[in-house]
């Protein structure tokens, strides 16, 4: 079973954001609530989309992580320049604040 | 050029009261997502990977100082103090607050600007030839149809939802500088038999997944009746073009599959019915608008400006800049000015707010006024007298505007790519830093020649690779970034879509795979041939075989 | 479905009828293209007001000889990014002169009303009721027109000269 996670935009900034444990959002994929199971990853969704239709935040998915060493990273590039900010501007983004 | 009169305020000013109340409800939640994304996209707004992101259009890339100041202004203010001129001569920023673009639309409606569909299935930004109406080798101004086509083209209750986005462009030029025959519909201003003018009509050119160069269904359409044949090619296009698969919706794919001829058939046809009535503009609206475009009050100087030339002589760097960055001007005395986005390691478009303002200064002082976007991403200043040139040159250097490198192999093109971009399989800006910094020594670059790099980070090909001269595509394979060369593009009145050279390169070899084409090039050209010359002659094998023959 | 006329919900007289269902004997009935080609003989001999239903990909010209016949033609949009019904409508006007009544069927929201009565549409199947106030701000709130289209109003290049020709 993948470990996932579930990100989206904010609805008014547009900023990238995670769900989390709480069932809130946050700008750093560290806070993500990690999904381990085929009931997590639908109960993550239903709580997110719910959200959308708040709206809190927009379009809502999952990503694939991996956990090294207690750290939740996404496996795919696209997500993980997403995650950061991008890299030609290294002051804008989670880049910024040392990940 | 063009100014708003009470009616055109008035659609802008409405506009925007729309929008905000879309957004008011979007936000409130009695839109969904699936229902606002039409109509955010409508005002060119998206949803990139970071952030909303807004296009904001530049009709035909011309702007004035003023316009140019408020864009500063939007980017300091309600973005990161920058924005990004774009191949549709139109800049966009790429950190605004979905709850600020009412607001931004408002501030733009006050220089008279809209981000009205710069994106969404509808016609895009018109765009021509940035030295319209300065050019020497120009037949007629063609800014004057491309303002009526943004007329007509505007909120057109027909054609609000095409199959897919549509793209017109004109020049009024023989020698090609907007692509014209790359677009849905590209315009080119051709004398009939009589000496009068008209337009040459291509249909169904285009980049993306599947590139054309469009055919010529009319060779000569008398102008008067351009806004009835652009509508019955539109009819045309609206019924028939493919809705099933959004990868063959494009105009170009209903040529290709139908064929020239029997598109050709089927406007004329439609065209019969709807020529000679109420879409022939009057002649007084024709003038009306062509008024907004008269030469600006020029002075009468002497074609032989010796005080430029001796200032050439005596600074060398001057003399590169001046023999690269500009171009032949109709009126004696003035130079077209163009003003290099594209410094060493530097973001392919980018402009801080700080280099706008001063742009629009220098504008001001030396120009009339007035910019221009250009769809190689740089900016130009139309009218400068030649003995302004070299302080303006020292102006431009001072805020980073002056790299002499036009045209030259660090004048890239490149899409935003995976920095920025929910679509793109791999980054393209890098590349292009990269590219430029191999090739920093301007003296190299100026041996080169002639010589256009174009990236694109997907297949949507915005960075139009498909006619770079060299033209690199980035790839993803198992997480790692790829690129692909193709060799032998062109986007001018020879325009011609790259052939893929082999294998893709990785993110690491790719550098160092355009500097072996480049190599390969300069060792095997003749005569002062350009390197679309040298390969034209020579074909791709030699290219191929340099590429890979360590593998 | 609420069906809106001039800005007011009205009552729907219409019935559509399904290709497999036996037509009522009486009252205005609405049917497909392809019924209408199989069976036109039987529906003009019905003595009650025919209306047909076009999908998006049936263009009016299929029926341009018969329109005569028809009280209502209702041109679909299965989604609202399906934009081929807007020439279809503007044919129906301006080519065939067709003066009954246009219906906008199938995804029909608030924000396409303007361009759908500009190109000749004058009856809109709506999802809710809550449309009906919507309207009157949905269609005025763009006044400024740049084309000719099927409707009345000028485009802002005639607006301009009349006015310069009265000063």
């Amino acid at each position: 079973m993948a470990l996932q996670v579930v990100t989206a935009n904010r609805i008014g900034d547009g900023t990238v954001v995670y769900l989390t444990r709480g069932g809130g959002w946050s700008e750093r994929i560290a806070d993500g609530q990690v999904s381990r199971s085929d009931e997590e990853r639908d109960a993550l969704m239903a709580v997110a989309r719910a959200k959308a239709e708040i709206p809190e935040v927009v379009e809502p998915y999952l990503i694939d992580v991996v956990e090294e060493a207690g750290v939740v990273r996404p496996v795919r590039y696209r997500e993980e320049i997403r995650a950061q900010g991008p890299p030609v501007h290294p002051a804008f983004g989670q880049q910024a604040a040392g990940g | 050029m063009y100014r708003y009169d009470e009616y055109d305020q008035t659609l802008v000013d409405e506009r925007v009261r729309q929008f905000r109340g879309q957004v008011a409800r979007r936000l409130a939640g009695e839109l969904t997502e699936d229902e606002f994304k039409p109509l955010r996209l409508m005002n060119g707004l998206y949803l990139q990977l970071h952030a909303y992101m807004l296009r904001v259009a530049i009709p035909y890339g011309l702007l004035s100082a003023a316009q140019m100041r408020r864009l500063a202004h939007i980017a300091r203010r309600y973005d990161r103090g920058y924005g990004h001129f774009t191949t549709r001569q139109n800049i966009q920023y790429n950190w605004p607050k979905l709850e600020d673009t009412p607001d931004i639309l408002a501030e733009l409606a006050s220089v008279e600007m809209h981000a009205i569909q710069t994106s969404g299935n509808s016609f895009r930004n018109t765009t021509t030839d940035q030295y319209a109406g300065v050019a020497a080798d120009e037949i007629e101004d063609p800014r004057v149809y491309c303002e009526i086509i943004r007329q007509w083209s505007t909120l057109h209750p027909e054609f609000s939802f095409l199959p897919r986005k549509f793209k017109i462009a004109v020049t009024g030029a023989p020698n090609d500088r907007a692509a014209v025959r790359l677009h849905d519909i590209g315009l080119i201003m051709r004398r009939g038999d009589a000496g009068e003018t008209g337009f040459e009509v291509i249909v169904g050119g285009g980049q993306g997944r599947t590139p054309f160069v469009g055919p010529t269904i009319r060779e000569f359409l008398p102008k008067k009746h351009l806004l009835s044949y652009l509508e019955a090619i539109m009819r045309v296009y609206n019924q028939l073009g493919r809705r099933d698969n959004l990868f063959k919706a494009r105009i170009k794919i209903l040529v290709h599959e139908a064929g020239a001829e029997k598109v050709t058939e089927m406007v004329e046809e439609e065209w019969r019915h709807i020529k000679d009535g109420a879409l022939d503009l009057p002649a007084e609206e024709v003038e009306r608008i062509r008024a907004h475009f008269a030469p600006p009050p020029y002075e009468t100087l002497a074609a032989a400006q010796p005080a430029f030339e001796e200032k050439k002589r005596a600074d060398g760097a001057f003399a590169t800049w001046a023999d690269t960055n500009l171009a032949a001007h109709k009126v004696p005395g003035y130079a077209i000015v163009n003003l290099s986005l594209k410094p060493v390691g530097g973001i392919p478009g980018d402009a801080t707010a700080d280099q706008m303002d001063a742009v629009a200064d220098l504008a001001e002082h030396y120009s009339f006024g007035e910019i221009r976007v250009t769809h190689e991403q740089n900016l130009v200043l139309a009218d400068v007298r030649r003995t302004d040139l070299h302080v303006l040159w020292r102006k431009l250097r001072d805020i980073g505007l002056a790299t002499p490198n036009l045209g030259l192999v660090s004048d890239i093109i490149a899409c935003p790519g995976l920095d920025y971009c929910g679509l793109a399989n791999a980054r393209s800006i890098p590349v292009a830093q990269r590219i430029g910094n191999r090739f920093a020594d301007l003296k190299r670059q100026h041996d080169i020649g002639e010589l256009k790099i174009k990236i694109s980070g997907c297949i949507n090909a915005c960075g139009h690779h498909h006619v770079g001269h060299i033209g690199i595509l980035g790839l993803e394979r198992k997480g790692e970034e790829y690129y692909q060369i193709t060799l032998g593009g062109s986007a001018d009145q020879d325009a011609a879509i790259g052939k893929i050279i082999g294998p893709a390169f990785s993110s690491e070899d790719v550098v160092d795979a355009v500097e072996t084409v480049v190599n390969t090039y300069v060792e095997l050209r003749q005569n002062g041939e350009r390197f679309i010359d040298t390969y034209r002659r020579v074909g791709k094998e030699p290219f191929k075989e340099r590429l890979y023959a360590a593998a | 479905m609420p069906l809106l006329k001039d800005g007011v919900l009205v009552d729907d007289p219409w019935v559509t009828v399904d290709d497999g269902t036996q037509l009522p004997m009486d009252g205005p009935a609405m049917v497909s293209l392809e019924r209408w080609q199989a069976h036109r003989d039987e529906l003009l001999g019905r003595n009650a007001p025919l209306g047909i239903r076009l999908k998006s990909d049936q263009s009016p010209a299929l029926i341009a000889d018969d329109l005569d016949r028809f009280a209502v033609v209702a041109l679909e949009f299965p989604v609202f990014r399906d934009g081929r019904a807007y020439s279809y409508a503007r044919l129906l006007r301006e080519r065939y002169g067709y003066r009954g009544e246009v219906r906008a069927v199938g995804e029909v929201l608030r924000d396409q009303f303007l361009f759908m009565l500009r190109c000749g549409f004058d009856a809109f199947e709506v999802r809710d009721e809550n449309a009906a106030g919507q309207w009157r701000e949905a269609v005025s709130e763009i006044s400024v027109v740049y084309q000719p289209a099927a409707d009345s109003r000028t485009p802002v290049w005639a607006l301009r000269h009349r006015r310069s020709a009265a000063e």
